[in-house]
């Protein structure tokens, strides 16, 4: 299963390579990690989007805990939340009609075009995986010069939140 | 007070009680030797080689309760500390270590003795820091050894770069009294509703089984286990790590379990219906296969740390606390619930037990022409009365000494259980005759272990810690050699250690008094006269039979019922 494992940490040198030496000194798997200072600027936050059982993922989650530089944790797959992704892609948009093809399918993707050159395109899209991935499947693998994806981040719905009391 | 950072580390570890410091000095920490010269409240040890002084704080450590001081130096001081830190790592020995490192301005230049110590030992500390301003040296190491001996205690390492000790930079020093950090807070009362449960449980169990480990000897809880399993009546086993946190010569002792524990122990593992683990962690060497570990049983675990219970083996009732508090918490259940275990089940499950113990599967040929280890360790017993401090370095001598020193007092059992350290014995029997000068430690190792920390004689010498060794000489790496004949077809492959030193004159060069004995029947008195001589370490070189092997034995992978009682009695 797939879960997101949402933390946040002491804002430390040293913090992000525990949590990735944990990962693979235990066998665990990252599908995606990203991690960005919060509005607090002691405190990082951490979103990690890994694979395993339930009894992985409690492992998982225990073993983080565990982690002395760790303030909190939550696997926000357990509850309703939203997950969102961001990609930019580089593509090849030389002629006229693969232009406007490309245009199309951006809209209908709710992406936006945010550089334009004689021959390419940069495109901007964010949502989960699956949608980033439906729009890569929709434009001909041709015209892609270059991708760049985030990596997940999720929050979760409602009143439910990660925070430090 | 005005301090410099090579100063505020020496009042700092006078300021938190430490009495002794094991180290070794280098470029990087001459700042902080300066500062140690000009004082006497802390003591330090010099060791030969810092894998030693890791060892010795362990030893230090496990015979106290106290937290292990180490001081090396930045690079190779750094890197041979290592294999010690790691030992104290897995078997969650409290300890802090402080590094040295290059001067901040150096460091990612690959300056000469630069290692990135946080780096190569984060996998293997509780946790670690480098000081980058000398105003935050004191607090860095408060929370040092307050992560170090709280919850599961383990080793902490703080590096320190040479400019954070410039004896010209002085600051306002005053001891941390309090630390407290929002990112750790360990757990230490178990949970009321789990520990009805458990008390539920535990009480309606017709074949229960106690397993209790280090966890026990750790939190000081010996004397609450043993009074609730006499309350109880129940059997109860020890892990190597939990030998001595129940008395090994009570009724209710089935001895050791797991890969050389007893019969007793591990059919009855095997057939309980209730298991009740406090402080022990289902290591590999403990459960065989998982898959076929106590299959009648519900399992009742009490552990500090959350991320052992039903890490290896799922638990129907875990208990996340201090030992200590939770048993004395059950002990209130089970009082304030006025129900007694059931009389009859547990009177038949004992008889079922004694007709294991009859078995008598620590039995060995005491008649043999050679030295049987076994007769060695016994006869150990003996002369020092049950009441040494027994440290081992690793292989089949510690099994030995696990299987036939009967400890009956917590501390007492010094060895590397879970990274299995050979070169641990020696120096850990340093620090262990440190901290209680007037005990007496034995050293239980073997011709090959104890030549991985053998120079550590001269430390012995240095400050005349008269420790006892007891060296099981047999010519082989003996638990390799065992291996090798059951799983190798006697493919003795690079297991003969071939010109071995005189080992009596060995420890003669270094100062010390050599024994060797190789008739059985000169073993007690040789034994009697060397711990005759209080005052002087001996070396006692036995030399055993070649081809003893460790019995009983359940093969890696294989279930607690899978047992070899010896190469004749195959299995039960």
């Amino acid at each position: 299963m797939r879960h997101i494992i949402s933390l946040l940490m002491e804002n430390e040198a040293g913090a992000l390579s525990r949590v990735a030496g944990l990962f693979s000194a235990r066998g665990y798997n990252i599908e995606s990690l990203t991690v960005a200072p919060t509005e607090d600027a002691s405190l990082s936050r951490m979103t990690i989007v890994t694979r395993g059982s339930d009894v992985v993922i409690e492992q998982i989650t225990k073993q983080l805990n565990k982690l002395v530089d760790i303030v909190k944790l939550a696997d926000i797959t357990e509850g309703k939340h939203i997950e969102r992704e961001l990609m930019l892609i580089k593509v090849r948009a030389a002629d006229k009609e693969p232009r406007a093809e490309l245009k199309r399918l951006t809209d209908i993707f709710r992406g936006r075009i945010i550089d334009v050159s004689e021959s390419t395109y940069i495109i901007e899209l964010t949502g989960s995986g699956d949608k980033l991935d439906a729009f890569i499947a929709a434009i001909d693998p041709a015209a892609i010069i270059e991708t760049v994806r985030s990596g997940s981040t999720g929050i979760a719905r409602g009143e439910k939140s990660l925070q430090i009391n | 007070m005005q301090l410099s950072g090579g100063e505020i580390i020496i009042q700092f570890l006078k300021d938190e009680g430490v009495d002794y410091v094991f180290g070794y000095p280098g470029g990087a920490v001459l700042h902080i030797y300066d500062a140690l010269f000009r004082q006497e409240d802390v003591r330090h040890i010099l060791v030969r080689h810092e894998q030693g002084a890791t060892h010795a704080a362990d030893g230090y450590a496990r015979s106290t309760g106290k937290p292990g001081v180490v001081l090396v130096t930045s690079g190779p001081g750094a890197t041979n500390a290592v294999t010690g830190i790691a030992t104290a790592y897995m078997d969650s020995v409290p300890m802090v270590v402080i590094t040295g490192q290059v001067a901040t301005a150096s460091i990612g230049s690959d300056a000469f003795q630069e290692v990135d110590a946080v780096g190569i030992t984060r996998p293997c500390v509780k946790h670690n820091f480098l000081v980058k301003d000398v105003k935050d040296l004191a607090m860095t190491l408060k929370k040092a050894f307050y992560i170090a001996t709280t919850g599961r205690p383990g080793p902490v390492v703080v590096d320190v770069p040479k400019n954070i000790t410039d004896p010209n930079i002085k600051i306002p020093y005053e001891y941390p009294t309090t630390v407290s950090m929002r990112s750790y807070n360990p757990t230490v009362k178990g949970h009321p509703g789990q520990i009805k449960r458990a008390v539920e449980l535990l009480l309606a169990a017709k074949r229960p089984m106690i397993y209790s480990g280090g966890g026990v000897i750790l939190s000081g809880a010996h004397a609450e286990l043993t009074q609730l399993t006499r309350e109880l009546g129940y059997p109860i086993t020890n892990t190597l790590m939990g030998l001595g946190a129940y008395p090994a010569t009570d009724k209710l002792f089935v001895g050791m379990l797991g890969m050389h524990g007893t019969y007793e122990a591990n059919m009855a593992m095997h057939d309980c219906d209730v298991l009740f683990a406090v402080g022990a962690r289902f290591d590999d060497r403990v459960t065989g296969d998982t898959k076929l570990f106590c299959p009648h049983a519900k399992i009742i675990h009490i552990d500090i740390d959350p991320a052992s219970i039903s890490k290896t083996v799922r638990v129907d009732v875990p208990i996340v606390g201090d030992v200590k508090n939770v048993l004395n918490d059950m002990s209130r259940e089970i009082k304030a619930s006025k129900r007694k275990p059931e009389a009859a089940a547990l009177q038949a499950w004992w008889t079922q037990i004694n007709e294991w113990q009859s078995k008598d599967c620590l039995r060995y040929d005491r008649n043999s022409v050679l030295i049987k280890p076994q007769s060695v360790i016994e006869k150990l017993y003996e002369v020092t009365q049950g009441d040494a401090y027994v440290t081992s370095d690793v292989g089949q001598h510690q099994m030995w000494a696990a299987q036939f020193y009967k400890f009956d007092k917590p501390l007492r059992w010094i060895n590397s259980g879970g990274l299995g350290t050979m070169g641990f014995g020696l120096p850990a029997a340093l620090g262990v005759q440190l901290a209680h000068p007037n005990a007496t430690v034995a050293c239980v190792t073997g011709e090959a272990s104890i030549q991985m920390c053998i120079q550590e004689l001269s430390t012995a010498m240095q400050y005349s810690l008269p420790v006892k060794i007891v060296n099981l000489n047999n010519r082989y790496m003996g638990m390799v050699r065992q291996w090798q004949e059951f799983f190798y077809e006697s493919r003795y492959s690079h297991s003969y250690v071939e010109a071995l030193p005189d080992f009596v004159k060995l420890a003669e060069s270094y100062g010390h008094v050599g024994m060797r004995i190789d008739k059985p029947g000169d073993v007690e008195a040789a034994l009697k006269e060397a711990f005759a001589l209080k005052d002087r370490l001996v070396f006692m070189d036995f030399i055993t039979d070649q081809k003893e092997n460790v019995y009983p034995m359940i093969a890696a992978g294989k279930a607690h019922n899978q047992m070899h009682l010896s190469s004749e009695r195959e299995l039960a």
